[in-house]
């Protein structure tokens, strides 16, 4: 009977669905993602958010069902049932052990963890990107501030070209951070968490006006039912133990650039004459972290030359740093920096050694650190809503310009095509701001049918303007990257709860 | 259940009406910044479901 029910949820499934100022077509899906790893079988099933760890029969089952079962009518019927056992039964299966595999199944689905729909989710896109071209309501509540369009570094694999963003040297005054801090207030309707991001170029390349613009707000939040959580990223040439006292006390986080092994990190990061950082920041960075012991990140880039990048990420835990980050560098296909499809399967290889290393030293204890992309909250992550949303760019986060200037994001700083407004008379370039608020998840047509999609949220607007021209678009390298992550992740994270509840039970 | 383990996650079916408080934080995949994917936070409202 169940099985009845989960093979009628699979055959309806072909419903073109034209959602209200999307234009693109979506199927109502089911969409189920296996994959295999560490020795085990995952199953996803991506609408509920469902993560199975299943057997190899109960693997095979669900696979056949769905690669049979999306399209075909015929499998309405207890035939369909028929048609698995026989399927089954050629590899070797018992009958009764394929039954009770079905009956498993059926149940999960009956529960709505398997093979589940997604027509709720169309209609809640729909209603987001409901939007006139002149709407002024939009909140906003996040603002990244770049405080100096200048920088003491000068890598090559930098999107803002020596932090200047194609433009001349500026710092923003204090006037402008706090007008940008008063626009994000008065813009955020009944938002309380207010984000603010320290960017550049260098930001302590501007520390006094960093120092006055966190003052400022902290002196008006609580008037205005407020809380203010900000951000800063640094390359550390600069950093004092008066920015540590200060970043501890006022920031909530602090993202600090190293790329890993001396040599790597020598090779992009480097001042004006050319000359390694390396020397300069780590001494900087440990004491930071030591001081600092949570929330904040160490951050490197990997580039071409160094596809085994996981030796950098040990070398950062190496020097004692335990909350790590390293993102594959973006940049134009013909750079000689740029990673390459050949590349792919031994970017593939680190992140699953990198997995299955952070596993290691979870059991033993040695030596654990935390990699930013693993970080997967099964239980108490974002709900619909965000996940179809994405990233925000353009609608409730923007960039401010030195000189005050708006864009949709620190990527799009400098284009004119997207400057948005100014903090002073605010948002004029609705234009934009409209398409922005209508790009979502279900506004990306390479995303309906992407296993991803809720982990990621149709990606990175800006990744996708510059690789095919179009904030819909996707950045299909990046999306390949992603993808792999998330299996590893969701791995390490699965392991470590049956770890979590077998040391429970011992005790 | 002998052949599936089903690993708690929270239902995103459910919070189609749990959710959507919009006090989470941004959530920039940006290399150059926090690279923050979606599945990377956690919801800032703790909603039971
Ligand atoms: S951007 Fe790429 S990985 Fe993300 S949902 Fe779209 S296709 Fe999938
Ligand atoms: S468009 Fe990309 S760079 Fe800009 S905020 Fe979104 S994820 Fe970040």
């Amino acid at each position: 009977m169940l099985l009845l029910l989960l093979l009628c949820k699979l055959a309806k499934n072909v419903k073109i669905i034209v959602v209200l100022n999307i234009t693109a077509e979506f199927w109502e899906l089911t969409m189920i993602h296996t994959y295999k790893l560490n020795g085990k079988n995952f199953v996803l099933d991506v609408n509920s958010g469902g993560v199975h760890l299943v057997d190899d029969l109960a693997y095979d089952c669900i696979e056949f069902l769905r690669d049979s079962g999306a399209k075909e009518e015929p499998l309405l019927n207890e035939a369909a049932r028929n048609a698995a056992i026989l399927q089954l039964e050629q590899k070797d299966y018992k009958k009764s052990e394929i039954a009770e595999a079905l009956d498993e199944i059926a149940a999960l689905t009956e529960a709505g963890k398997l093979f589940s729909g997604d027509e709720e989710y169309v209609k809640l896109a729909a209603k987001k990107s409901q939007t006139t071209p002149q709407e002024q309501k939009n909140v906003i509540k996040a603002l990244c501030l770049h405080v100096a369009h200048t920088c003491n570094l000068d890598c090559e694999y930098c999107f803002a070209r020596g932090g200047t963003y194609h433009g001349k040297h500026t710092l923003m005054s204090r006037e402008v951070g706090e007008k940008a801090i008063d626009f994000l207030i008065e813009k955020s309707g009944s938002r309380r968490n207010l984000e603010v991001d320290f960017f550049g170029g260098e930001p302590l390349m501007n520390w006094e006006t960093v120092k006055h613009i966190v003052n400022y707000a902290r002196n008006i939040e609580e008037q205005h039912n407020k809380n203010f959580r900000f951000t800063l990223t640094t390359n550390g040439m600069l950093v004092t133990d008066e920015v540590i006292d200060f970043c501890n006390a006022q920031m909530a986080n602090v993202v600090l650039s190293l790329d890993g092994r001396p040599a790597v990190h020598d090779r992009f990061r480097v001042t004006p004459g050319g000359v390694g950082s390396y020397d300069v920041v780590v001494p900087k960075f440990v004491e930071f972290a030591k001081r600092r012991k949570k929330n904040y990140y160490m951050r490197g880039t990997y580039t071409h030359f160094n596809t085994d990048f996981t030796e950098d990420i040990f070398h950062m835990a190496e020097l004692g740093f335990d909350e790590l980050s390293m993102e594959p560098v973006v940049c134009p296909p013909g750079s000689p920096n740029a990673l390459t499809d050949d590349d792919l399967p031994v970017l593939f290889e680190q992140y699953e050694i990198l997995a299955l290393e952070m596993l290691k030293r979870e059991k033993t204890g040695s030596k654990p650190f935390n990699f930013y992309h693993y970080n997967i909250d099964l239980k108490n992550g974002p709900c619909i809503h965000k996940r179809i949303l994405g990233c925000g760019s353009g609608s409730e986060y923007m960039a401010v310009t030195p000189t005050g200037e708006l864009y949709p994001c620190h990527q799009f700083v400098g284009d004119k095509d997207f400057a948005l407004g100014d903090v002073w008379n605010g948002v004029k370039n609705f234009d934009i701001i409209d398409k922005f608020k209508k790009s979502s998840l279900y506004s990306k047509p390479q995303c309906g049918d992407c296993w991803g999609k809720f982990y990621c949220s149709g990606g990175c607007a800006a990744n996708a303007y510059h690789s095919c021209g179009d904030i819909n678009g996707i950045y299909e390298f990046g999306c390949k990257l992603f993808k792999k992550r998330i299996e590893c992740g969701i791995m390490l994270n699965v392991e470590k709860t049956l770890l979590a509840e077998a040391r429970n039970e011992q005790i | 259940m002998s052949r599936i383990t089903t690993i708690e996650t929270r239902d995103l079916k459910q919070s189609c009406t749990s959710g959507g408080c919009g006090e989470c934080q941004t959530s920039c995949q940006s290399a150059c910044k926090t690279s923050c994917g979606i599945a990377n936070q956690p919801c800032e409202g703790k909603t039971e479901e």
